[in-house]
């Protein structure tokens, strides 16, 4: 980089309830391309971050290996990250939130980090319902290694160098849904009005919460043809929904058409207002969003908004019965029985 | 030739019959009577059929390796009839389930056979189908109490707490305990010429296995976040681990656990949320053998340069590839030393006791956190698997847990400008945080990519050497910190020594006492750790040969102290059991080429 990003905050920026501006969840200035849609995500998650008035050291951002996963690098500079290992960012963000249940755990991937290499561990860490959100910026292509298609590139996109992808393309979302995600969207790069409020949710959801984001690569997939494009998306984009997220303790002022808003109550109170656009589908019903899925499939749409949210999702920590304290707390108090217990032990083997 | 406490019986069964307990039974009745006893397990990679083998020796002067040469085969599995007849020593007994008897050409003259029809008595003796199957194994139990004396007392005794709860079990054992017993009584001479007699040699001395000791050391040192993948040998810790953590972490007042584990898809998985768990200021680790290791690699690699404590067990098995996966081996050395690409290296530690086992492991995070670095406790399937008579454990209840160098809020607030990677105290160990620690102070980016001492991104030689050196350094300052070798003699009584580690431990010390007896003295050490203490090279050249008896074909142990040493490679010699059942003292005694000494 040729330049140094300026630190000057200007003295009236507004500031959130708990005094932060939007400047203290930005991070670093990226080095990803320009017009990158990796880079619009970022923004979308500083922004969502202080509109909820989150506390940035307490989230962990956590991501695995690519373009995208350098992402944290560029919001939420007070919060640890950890840029991990090629598609084992689930294993280790499971690690983190096993010892600190308290904190938010935001993991970033890609397409190649989480539908090859890590296909593995994103399917299982799915199945475990952590409590974390999990975004992937989707670009249908492998942007650090030159273009590459990736197993998320549909059948017969065509890539920059002119040939049509002759394998089937991995729907995440779908995947996520039959896996048991408790929270499932998909949203677009190019649309902040949407992609904001479902960051949100997915933050205030107590279970696993997965946000597929069409992130076209400008540089390797942007060409005519390729289904990752920004023009493609743009044009083959059915909203399901409009969704408006409502904290807990704020007030609702917007006026809702109560005919076609359904209201979600989110584990914390949190309302999640979700304004209809297509009436046989339902947000709690997994049968109707599959089907929806697979028609979109056939029809060359790409289906965004919220897709499934299971209100009633029990975490990890809670499966697992760990005590609410945060194990990293604890001390010797609580984690050593201590010899006279070992005594008995002894005794017990003779 | 009559002989007191000193003799191998070796039981011959079909696995998934509930032979295991029974032989189980026999041994910790002459543990019970004070002679010491070891027990090795020598069993298939299958849950129901195949042939399995239970070893017991019995041995006055308290010796608890492995001896080759049967004694008493006590044979109930007609698939390895032959070959357990051809194992037995001349002037040996085979004892066997004569309900269908021996061909005649099946005897051989230079044993005894002793013929119980235990399948004709329990068919006999119990109605249910289970009993007639589970009691041919006491029958045979209370046949070898009456033949090698052993006080049928203790038996009983061991019957009660067995089946405490279940007291309407007891007498039915009983019952068949003395159909062997009566059977021996009433058809052979009794006892036979070897057999044992009551002492008083086992002191407080306790039996378990070592992965038993390893999943309690890990409770005790406070490990929080546990995660694994089956895999044998190494199953049991973590099974251990769960076991004792249900019965002492749980939280008084809710009942919740003060623990949480997981199974993990697959051995990557694993060490990542152990790593990821570290991180985040857990004490974490997971457990595994050799092929999880070898897929553990890109982890350990990430830990080692991103500066991540993590705890790591490797109870060693028959390699390379799946190997004997039910067979012991010392053959992840050099895999677990230099783990993952690039220029790396690891703290390993090896333990030969489960008492070792307990106190390595608890001790093994303080070493993680304090270094900052994995810390892999080799153990191997005779020690993890198999129950050893071993001193008791004790535990410091004034011990704080070591956490190393981690800031709290109130530090970071009076440190200046903080760098992950600042080397400050000149050790090589730099201060880290943990998330959610400060609103302002300490946060950093955790990569595997290069970095500075502030945990930038960086591609620059020069930072780039600095931080690999200093990752050097640290190892040096981890040589004060972690076990020192076992010297066993205060100063060198002769010009040849013998080096090794872990659970040759045994048959080692067992060559070194007959070799005394002999006359001949030889200095040894043992190894408990890597990086190799220095003394290791000193001793190596105080002596004009050494040899280094290990358990694996390609004498690791030996490279290792080659490569990190740089001594005389010629001065090495090898001795090496590579077989997969452990190493003997006749083996090394064997293997060892004394005209070398002037001693």
């Amino acid at each position: 980089m040729s330049y140094i990003k300026p630190k000057f905050q200007h003295p009236r920026l507004p500031k959130n309830p708990l005094g932060y501006t939007r400047k203290d969840y930005e991070g670093s200035l990226s080095t990803l391309c320009a017009g990158c849609g990796h880079d619009s995500i970022s923004a979308a998650i500083v922004d969502a971050c202080f509109e909820l008035n989150i506390e940035p050291h307490k989230v962990a951002k956590l991501s695995g290996i690519g373009c995208s996963s350098k992402t944290p690098a560029y919001f939420l500079s007070n919060s640890h990250g950890f840029n991990s290992v090629h598609g084992r960012m689930p294993s280790v963000a499971t690690g983190a939130n096993l010892a600190n249940r308290d904190l938010l755990y935001l993991g970033v991937s890609g397409d190649g980090d989480s539908a090859s290499i890590g296909f593995g561990q994103f399917g299982h860490v799915i199945r475990r319902n952590l409590n974390m959100t999990y975004i992937v910026m989707n670009n249908g292509c492998y942007g650090l290694t030159k273009g590459q298609d990736s197993a998320t590139a549909d059948y017969g996109s065509v890539s920059k160098s002119g040939h049509a992808n002759s394998f089937e393309g991995i729907d995440l979302c779908a995947l996520a849904i039959e896996l048991g995600a408790t929270y499932v969207a998909q949203s677009f790069s190019g649309d902040k009005t949407q992609l904001i409020p479902l960051i949100k949710a997915a933050l205030a959801h107590n279970g696993f919460s997965f946000i597929n984001v069409i992130s076209p690569c400008v540089t390797f997939n942007n060409n005519v043809g390729s289904t990752k494009s920004y023009d493609y998306v743009r044009e083959h984009n059915e909203a399901l929904n409009t969704i408006d997220f409502v904290p807990i303790r704020e007030e609702i002022t917007t006026e809702y058409d109560h005919n076609k808003v359904q209201t979600v109550e989110m584990h914390d109170g949190s309302l999640l207002k979700l304004n209809k656009l297509s009436p046989e589908w339902n947000p709690e019903n997994k049968l109707s969003i599959i089907t929806a899925l697979q028609k979109a499939r056939i029809d060359h749409e790409i289906l965004t908004g919220l897709l499934y949210l299971d209100s009633k999702s029990v975490e990890l920590n809670d499966i697992l019965n760990t005590t609410n304290k945060p194990l990293n707390t604890l001390t010797e108090k609580e984690l050593c029985p201590g010899d006279s217990v070992l005594q008995t032990i002894n005794a017990s083997l003779r | 030739m009559s002989s007191v406490n000193d003799f191998v019986v070796r039981f011959a069964n079909v696995n998934g019959t509930g032979s295991a307990s029974a032989n189980y039974l026999f041994a910790k009745a002459v543990y019970r009577m004070g002679i010491p006893v070891s027990a090795k397990n020598i069993f298939p990679s299958n849950i129901q059929g195949l042939p399995t083998w239970y070893e017991v020796r019995v041995s006055e002067k308290g010796y608890l390796g492995r001896k080759a040469g049967i004694d008493l085969m006590v044979c109930v599995n007609p698939q390895s009839m032959k070959k357990d007849i051809a194992s037995v020593k001349p002037g040996g007994y085979f004892l066997y389930d004569s309900t269908k008897k021996l061909h005649t050409s099946e005897y051989r003259s230079d044993i005894h056979f002793i013929e119980i029809p235990i399948m004709e008595i329990c068919n006999r003796e119990f109605t249910d189908p289970r009993q007639k199957q589970l009691f041919k194994n006491i029958v045979y139990v209370g046949a070898l109490a009456t033949l090698l004396d052993i006080e049928v007392d203790e038996i009983e005794k061991l019957f009660a707490e067995q089946f405490q709860g279940k007291e309407k079990l007891i007498a039915p054992n009983i019952k068949a305990l003395n159909l062997g017993s009566d059977y021996i009584k009433e058809n052979y001479k009794y006892p036979l010429e070897f057999r044992v007699e009551r002492r008083d040699l086992v002191k407080d001395w306790i039996m378990i296995d070592g992965n038993s000791a390893a999943g309690l050391g890990a409770v005790y040192g406070g490990a929080t976040v546990v995660s694994w993948y089956p895999i044998t040998p190494s199953t049991s810790l973590v099974g251990a681990f769960e076991s004792y953590a249900n019965e002492l972490r749980k939280d008084p007042v809710t009942g919740k656990n003060n623990f949480s584990i997981v199974q993990a898809e697959d051995e990557l998985s694993a060490i990542g949320m152990a790593i990821g768990a570290n991180w985040n200021g857990a004490r974490s680790f997971t457990a595994t053998s050799g092929p999880g290791v070898s897929l553990m690699n890109e982890f350990l690699g990430l830990a080692y340069y991103s500066e991540i404590p993590v705890v790591l067990v490797d109870v060693q098995r028959a390699g390379p590839s799946t190997g004997m996966p039910t067979r012991s081996q010392q053959s992840d050395l050099l895999l677990a030393a230099y783990a993952s690409h690039g220029d790396t290296k690891h703290v390993l530690l090896f333990p030969s006791t489960p008492t070792e086992c307990f106190e390595m492991m608890a001790d093994a995070f303080d070493y993680a956190e304090q270094l900052q670095t994995p810390v892999i406790m080799m153990t191997d399937l005779d020690l993890g698997m198999n129950d050893h008579l071993t001193p008791p454990f004790h535990w410091d209840d004034a011990r704080k847990y070591n956490r190393g160098k981690v800031l709290s809020a109130a530090q970071l607030d009076e440190v200046e400008k903080w760098g992950r990677y600042l080397d400050v105290d000149n050790d090589g160990i730099p201060y880290r945080t943990i998330p959610g620690t400060h609103p302002t102070k300490g946060s950093y980016f955790t990569r595997g990519s290069s970095h500075d001492e502030y945990a930038a991104y960086s591609e620059d030689s020069d930072t780039y050497v600095r931080i690999m050196d200093r990752l050097v350094k640290k190892l040096e300052t981890a040589k004060t910190i972690i076990p020192k070798p076992d010297f066993y003699q205060s100063k060198n009584l002769s010009d040849i020594g013998v080096i090794f580690v872990g659970t040759t431990r045994y048959a080692a010390e067992e060559t070194l006492d007959i070799m005394k007896e002999n006359g001949k003295i030889i200095d040894a050490v043992r190894i408990k750790s890597f990086p190799i203490h220095d003394s290791i090279a000193e001793f190596i050249d105080q002596h004009k040969v050494v040899y280094v008896i290990e358990q694996n074909r390609d004498a690791q142990l030996r490279t290792l102290l080659i490569n990190e040493l740089e001594v005389n490679p010629k001065k090495l010699l090898k001795v090496l059991n590579y077989d997969g059942t452990p190493i003997t003292a006749d083996y090394i005694l064997s293997h060892l080429n004394l005209q070398n000494s002037n001693n």
